[in-house]
């Protein structure tokens, strides 16, 4: 199998897959990277959701082939002491019932408030859209990254 | 200060030791007597949670380490139980460090997530507990000083005695382990609550935060091997054979297998309704090096299915159910006085059918589970709401002693009642009983959706007498799809109400599996019969929530013990709801829908507010009134509430799985539409202070909020909805131009 160096969370890593293996799998099973959630496998729930170069992308339905020279940031990599501000946000509010979507909600809303640090209501609510909650924790999730905003703005 | 019931008994269940590593060891059962004569481990590795599902432990430095008892699946127990501890110990939240307890097999009567019961069952017993051991620790101190404990008080941690000496209770945790359990313990008056009722962060926040590994998805071994299993891919289908050649030869599988021989067995016990459909079938198991490669490898296998018993389509089963409701067959829950005689008699009937489909759970964290089976153990590890009854059926499977099995529960990426059928356990356990190899079962979300319990579809027939402007007679009818309503849920609202009460239900047997959903059977009961009531409102033309009153009003003092809601806490809720809500005030253009529902011994009442946008009614607010007694938790509750109430908007709205020749016609979320962010109403939460004691909160205000949309929606549109979910019927949706009068 052919051989892939990709740079996640600033650590270049060498991994010997497939060439269509998603890059969710490959942190999850191969580098132990598991803070990355499997959830639908198509992009649509945004479980998986990790930064490419500093944007919000669905790692379910990124083959590996395709990340050369990118840097990748997963939740283990958004802030060494898991203080940044949309993780402290998350943490104020209390945001997570069941918490297996989280990591992909931060992830979205820190690449979001990283391009726009002032959004308004509706700005969140488009840009949180793709994200799904099965427990339904909007209404925090939507205050999260209004507090956060604040912080960052 | 009250002395606590007597129902527990405290030398059944509190065991202590004195720990080698120093400090206190509080070995305890919930709900359950311990044996008679076992001891706490004096080391912390060797805690057994065979003897006891749930320790405390008081280190020498004071700290307090609580084991927690019961899965966690996004409810809240693993923070809100503990709390029920440290209450009565006596010891601040902030130094408490709660670790989720393992399982095992024996000695459990309810381990287990589901029905909203953990904290209103735990309720006295775990603050029995806390206050055991606090009282020790009280004697401990008292014996050093010389005086009568009665002289001592405690606050976070610290025992004072008159003098004003104090003592930590790590001093006097050496002395508290070699005492006797102390019989009479009191319990603090809910006045004197400090962490009950206050603001507890989740437990696990900075791990969900950081990535942790945490789930069951998460979880891994050395040398672990994946599985993905393909199934049939429709209900009545069984498997004949299969090429598994290409499938071989791909990178990283391991071996492909055929399962099932084991399972069927149990499926033909009954077990974890597994009685039909998927667990009749034998299924393909590929093991590979990594998830991918094995659900890859999966998709290239070639199998040849056999049809075993009929595939059904929605529009079969609709006309099965309505054929069911026009029918005479039914077995009756409860009768009233003479229904039919009331119908000959009025002077008005209101008569109308609900239906809804089946739903999937959809929890976000797919199913899985990790097993290991060696000839000295079975390990298995991963979410379950049911892990004792998990643990039981597969010893019973492999023919081996219970005591075998070491189950360690993980945190659940969502239950909502997927989880407390076990079916993932079994097939992980017949794999991993095959390979002889630590193996973690990895569900595809297409698994998810097509091998599920589904929220059976359901109908509900109700029909209603007035005469001189009473409600003279309710008869409610309900054809369900693999079982039927149960319990205590014909004694909730209306019953006892109206003087010529009747319900009864009927059952079509498919072979589509169907379990509990997020408030079984309320989830779309409550929508049925609070959409009606709104109705008889217009019918009877009497105001809609005078018309709720007034039944209740007929229910205060009721000598019937059935009765399981109390009519004067809904009164309450439901005054709550129209003062919070703004009821009748709103300014023009806002459109309320009311409903009040009694479930899982929680009181709920609900007002939804919508308003028309661009020419479509939206759902812009919810206001939801909740009486669960004494809230443990606020921070936990008011979560809880806004998840229940957007889940309820959210598949009231949206939730639809159809089937065609058996086959589920949604497998992925590009097909099922889960309500998202864009989508929320804002929710209002008021929770209703009382010193009563606590109930359920994961289920009872999901109930309620189809019917507080629906009843908005036919303001707004003058349409009726009466059947779910309600984005199928976009032409109900328009907004007449001229405005609706009343």
């Amino acid at each position: 199998m052919p051989k892939y160096e990709i740079n996640i969370n600033g650590v270049s890593k060498s991994v010997d897959v497939a060439e269509d293996t998603p890059l969710l799998w490959v942190l999850r099973d191969h580098l132990d990277l598991v803070g990355t959630k499997y959830g639908c496998g198509i992009a649509q729930c945004g479980a998986c959701t990790v930064h490419l170069d500093a944007k919000a992308v669905r790692s379910c339905s990124l083959p590996i082939a395709s990340l050369a020279g990118q840097k990748i940031t997963t939740i283990e990599g958004l802030s060494e002491k898991g203080d940044h501000p949309v993780q402290l946000a998350w943490k104020e509010v209390d945001v997570p019932q069941c918490g297996y979507c989280q990591a992909g909600q931060i992830m979205t809303a820190s690449a979001f408030l990283d391009k726009n640090p002032n959004p308004t209501s509706d700005e969140i609510k488009t840009a949180m859209h793709g994200n799904i909650c099965r427990c339904a924790a909007y209404t925090r999730i939507h205050k999260a990254v209004e507090i956060a905003a604040t912080k960052i703005g | 200060m009250s002395t606590s019931s007597i129902t527990f008994n405290r030398r059944a269940f509190i065991r202590t030791s004195s720990l080698a590593s120093g400090g206190l060891l509080i070995g305890f059962n919930l709900f359950t007597a311990c044996k008679p004569k076992v001891q706490p481990p004096v080391d912390i590795s060797q805690l057994n949670f065979n003897d006891f599902n749930a320790f405390i432990k008081i280190a020498d430095n004071g700290a307090v380490t609580i084991f927690s008892p019961n899965p966690e699946i996004g409810q809240g127990v693993k923070t809100a139980m503990p709390m029920l501890i440290a209450e009565e110990l006596d010891v601040a939240w902030k130094n408490v460090y709660v670790q989720q307890g393992i399982l095992d097999t024996e000695n459990y009567t309810r381990q287990l997530a589901g029905g909203s019961q953990s904290i209103r069952l735990g309720w006295e017993p775990l603050r029995q507990t806390g206050a055991t051991a606090r009282q020790m620790l009280v004697n401990a101190a008292a014996a050093k000083w010389g005086v009568d404990p009665s002289e001592c008080t405690t606050s976070e941690g610290v025992i004072t005695n008159a003098k004003g000496e104090t003592l930590g209770y790590g001093d006097v945790v050496r002395e508290a382990a070699a005492l006797e359990v102390p019989e009479n313990v009191t319990l603090k008056e809910p006045k004197d609550f400090k962490v009950i009722g206050t603001d507890a962060p989740n437990v696990d926040i900075d791990k969900i935060i950081t990535g942790k590994p945490l789930f069951g998805l998460d979880y891994k071994v050395e040398g672990m091997v994946y599985a993905s299993v393909l199934r049939p891919p429709a209900f009545g289908k069984i498997l004949d054979s299969y090429d598994d050649a290409k499938a071989k030869a791909m990178p990283g599988v391991l071996d492909i297998i055929r399962i099932g021989e084991k399972a069927k067995e149990l499926a033909k016990e009954g077990v974890g309704n597994w009685t039909v459909a998927m667990g009749k079938s034998d299924k393909v198991v590929v093991i590979a090096k990594t998830t991918w490669e094995a659900m890859k490898a999966k998709e290239a296998i070639t199998a040849t299915w056999v049809d075993d018993s009929s595939m059904e389509s929605t529009e079969f089963q609709d006309k099965q159910l309505l054929g069911l409701l026009d029918g005479k067959e039914f077995k009756t829950l409860r009768k009233d006085g003479d229904i039919d005689k009331a119908f000959s008699q009025a002077d008005k009937i209101l008569e109308r059918t609900y239906e809804s489909p089946f739903l999937p759970h959809n929890c976000m964290e797919p199913m899985n589970f990790f097993a290991n089976i060696t000839d000295e153990k079975i390990h298995l590890v991963g979410p379950v709401q049911t892990p004792e009854f998990a643990a039981t059926a597969v010893a019973g499977m492999l023919g081996r002693d219970v005591k075998d099995v070491h189950l360690e529960m993980t945190r659940m990426g969502g239950g909502f009642g997927r989880r407390l059928y076990g079916d993932f356990v079994y097939e992980v356990a017949e794999i991993a009983d095959a390979i002889k190899k630590p193996v973690k079962l990895v569900f595809s979300r297409e698994d998810d959706m097509t091998a599920g319990t589904y929220r059976p579809a359901i109908k509900y027939r109700i029909k209603a007498a007035i005469k001189d402007g009473q409600v003279t007679a309710y008869h409610l009818k309900e054809a369900a799809i693999g079982g039927n309503m149960y319990g205590l849920i014909p004694n909730f609202f209306p019953a006892g109400a109206i003087e010529n009460y009747q319900v009864d239900v009927a059952n079509y047997q498919s072979n589509i599996t169907t379990g509990a959903w997020r408030a079984p059977y309320t989830n779309f009961l409550a929508f049925a019969e609070q959409s009606f009531f709104d109705e008889l409102a217009e019918t009877m033309e009497v105001d809609r929530i005078k018309l709720r009153m007034d039944l209740l009003e007929k229910v205060k003092g009721t000598t019937d013990e059935r009765i399981q809601y109390s009519p004067e806490r809904m009164q309450n809720v439901i005054k709550v709801a129209v003062d919070k809500s703004g009821w009748g005030k709103k300014p023009e253009g806002v459109f309320q829908g009311f409903a009040a529902y009694y479930c899982h011994n929680s009181h709920v009442a609900e007002v939804a507010d919508v308003e028309v946008e661009h020419g479509i009614p939206v759902v812009k607010k919810v206001t939801c009134v909740v009486d669960c007694g004494i809230v443990v938790n606020p921070l936990g509750a008011i979560n809880q509430i806004e998840g229940g109430v957007i889940d309820g908007v959210g598949h009231a709205m949206y939730g639809d799985l159809t089937f065609m020749e058996g086959q589920p016609q949604s497998q992925n979320y590009d097909k099922y539409r889960l309500i998202r962010m864009g989508e929320i109403p804002v929710v209002e939460s008021h929770l209703i202070q009382n010193d009563l004691a606590p109930t359920g909160l994961g289920e009872p205000t999901l109930p309620p909020a189809g019917a507080a949309v629906a009843n908005a929606l036919k303001a707004a549109t003058g349409n009726r909805f009466t059947q779910q979910p309600f984005s199928k019927f976009p032409e109900l949706m328009q907004v007449p131009t001229k405005p609706i009068i009343g």
